[in-house]
């Protein structure tokens, strides 16, 4: 026995390593006909860690203090050694986050990745979405410019139309009539400590849930059903190292290489990853002309609007943002189609998925824009639609005509 | 699945079309930023200790980072610093935050990101748009900014711009600006001024930006070959699989 087998002996009778090693990597067999769309769940786990990591180095040298916040972001950005990469790549890695989290969700739709057996890996994805999103809310009031400022106030005002207790709600969450330096201190503790905290755990459980029951894959099939009698290997399976971790690398330089052109040509991507008005520090009495919030809430931002008050008070608008947010959760017990993937569903879901699609965008560009009547109206459609996807989805996956599913994958 | 992306594409692109119209109101003109060009940086620079850095502060700025276009310490510190004796100080001034604000009716804002915020383009336009206004207190409006708090700080430069107004039926548009009284230089000589001064507004607001782009071309040099070594080393490994 070399003296490395007897370290790795040892290590074993303390800790499973070389077992936990083995089921999640070395044995883990996952589907070998993973196209395109999969990349994009190790290229979210790529993001979170250098998020982590370019936000402990920006903590470094960034005053969480209304007075200071403003200047000590410039400080980074010309006085930090290479502080202006260190934050260039926190800002670009907050929206790619979401452009891979949003297309890691469309394969989950197109593949019908929340279908049983498994649930709980999409509802623990849901819960990742919101704490990212939370992530990404908190931590844009950070750098104390305008649309920092009127963003969050904006948004915690949305708190203030719940009935009877909305007033009081926003005053306990800013700490403050207004925003302030109380808010912007708490806002630093959950953007850097609890939400973190919150993300790993929660991507810890929704790859042990992944793993406990398999990926699934293009076909929408399981490949547990077809295993080697001999071996007990799914025959349609092959371990993810070195195989997927291979590919992965292929997909991760691809995406590096976009990451790197906006981030070196153009990291405020023409003022959708970093907003113009940012750049003017924060003024609590200088309303901006026009308040949007970064590009990955606008579809949200445009349910909102799209939903007009009642009796005065916004409160409908905040519910219908929240109900669409919440109906995620719903998505497997939703859907009745006989089949999983897009490939073997039948017309009808092809469709309602390209409408909710093209509403989602659709909403997320019209939440950009100032509110115009012909917008509003657009954004009612779209809202509609987004609402309908869900809603009449067990009534039109039922009736839809499915091709029958293959008995193994289909390469 | 084909045409599953077609039908996508169709319904993206019909909504996105219809909304499309509108934009702004003044046409701004190109502002001819060039931020390897030192010499211009270098007349902005002295433009900008001279006409801009008593009322405005650039207060994320150090002195000292001149050197980065071209300029020695000793040469920052006989012509361009008039408020300070340390090149590692910023760009702060003397005026009072609340002076400003009662002599002017808005603090002048601080200009180190101006440029990231307003966008060179607007800066170019607003600088040779000051017109005569005599409804304003300062005597001097904008085509740009209306009613804009600043007066013409350059008039002495480019001179007097009297605005020409056209009949549209009932209302009077603002058609455009004339020369009404020369100042020091030509307007072209002016514009190429001004176009010196937003030059370094620009390369002000970050500073890094030049070396950003020079290392960005060596990082995607760099994954372009590892690219090429990872997809063989892929293709290496799948060549058992299917």
């Amino acid at each position: 026995m070399s003296a490395m087998q007897k370290l790795m002996g040892w290590v074993d009778d303390r800790f499973p390593l070389t077992a936990t090693y083995k089921a999640h990597l070395s044995e883990y067999y996952a589907p070998k006909n993973f196209n395109f769309w999969y990349f994009f769940g190790s290229l979210a786990l790529l993001v979170l860690v250098l998020q982590i990591v370019t936000g402990i180095f920006l903590t470094m040298n960034y005053k969480p203090d209304a007075a200071l916040a403003f200047a000590s972001v410039e400080y980074i950005m010309r006085d930090v050694e290479w502080g202006w990469l260190i934050r260039y790549m926190h800002s670009t890695g907050a929206s790619m986050f979401f452009v891979v989290v949003y297309l890691h969700m469309f394969r989950g739709l197109m593949y019908g990745s929340y279908r049983k057996p498994r649930e709980l890996i999409w509802i623990f994805g849901v819960l990742i979405y919101l704490a990212l999103m939370a992530e990404a809310f908190l931590g844009y009031l950070l750098p104390w410019g305008q649309m920092s400022f009127w963003g969050a106030q904006v948004i915690v005002n949305l708190f203030a139309a719940v009935p009877f207790i909305g007033e009081d709600l926003s005053i306990w969450i800013r700490g403050d009539y207004v925003i302030s330096d109380a808010t912007l201190n708490r806002f630093f503790a959950f953007h850097v400590i609890a939400l973190p905290l919150v993300l790993i755990a929660l991507v810890a459980v929704h790859l042990v849930a992944l793993h406990e029951v398999g990926s699934n894959n293009p076909d929408g099939v399981e490949i547990k059903k077809k295993k080697d009698p001999n071996t007990g290997i799914p025959l349609d399976g092959i371990p993810f190292h070195p195989y997927y971790t291979v590919k992965d690398i292929v997909g991760v330089i691809v995406f590096l290489m976009v990451f790197s052109a906006i981030l070196f040509f153009a990291p405020a991507m023409g003022g959708y990853f970093l907003e113009a008005a940012n750049f003017v520090p924060a003024d609590p009495l200088k309303t901006p002309e026009h308040i949007a919030p970064l590009w990955y809430f606008t579809p949200f931002y445009a349910i909102l609007r799209a939903v007009p008050p009642l009796f005065g008070s916004q409160f409908p608008g905040v519910l219908a943002m929240g109900l669409s947010i919440v109906l995620l959760f719903f998505l497997p017990w939703l859907d009745r189609s006989k089949v999983k993937s897009i490939r073997y569903r039948g017309p009808i879901y092809k469709v309602a998925l390209a409408l909710f699609i093209v509403s989602f965008v659709g909403l997320g560009y019209l939440g950009l824009l100032p509110s115009t009547p012909i917008a509003t109206l657009f954004a009612q459609i779209f809202s509609v639609i987004y609402f309908l996807f869900f809603l009449l989805m067990p009534w039109y996956t039922s009736i839809d005509k499915t091709k029958p599913e293959p008995e193994r994958v289909t390469g | 699945m084909k045409r599953f992306k077609t039908l996508l594409f169709i319904l993206l692109a019909a909504p996105v079309a219809a909304l499309a119209a509108g934009g702004h109101s003044v046409p701004l003109d190109k502002a001819p930023v060039n931020l390897s060009d030192n010499e211009s940086l270098q007349r902005g620079a002295r433009m900008f200790v001279n006409y801009c850095l008593n009322c405005h502060s650039a207060g994320y700025m150090r002195y000292s980072r001149l050197q980065d276009i071209g300029l020695t310490e000793d040469q920052i510190k006989e012509n361009l610093m008039f408020a300070t004796e340390k090149p590692g100080e910023t760009m702060e001034i003397a005026m009072a935050k609340r002076d400003a604000k009662t002599w002017f009716g808005a603090t002048p804002p601080d200009l180190t990101v101006i440029s990231r915020s307003r966008g060179a383009d607007w800066l170019y336009t607003y600088l040779r748009t000051f017109y005569r206004d005599d409804s304003r207190p300062t005597g001097w409006n904008n085509l740009v900014f209306d009613k804009v708090g600043m007066p013409h700080v350059m008039w002495d430069l480019q001179g007097e711009l009297a605005p020409r107004y056209v009949k549209h039926g009932e209302h009077e548009v603002l058609e455009g600006l004339d020369l009404v009284k020369p100042g020091s230089v030509t307007l072209a000589q002016y514009d190429a001024m001004v176009g010196d001064l937003v030059n370094y507004l620009v390369w002000m607001g970050e500073p890094a930006q030049q070396q950003r782009k020079q290392l960005g071309l060596i990082v995607l040099a760099f994954l372009a070959v590892f690219f090429v070594v990872a997809y063989y080393l892929k293709k290496e490994f799948w060549k058992d699989i299917h």
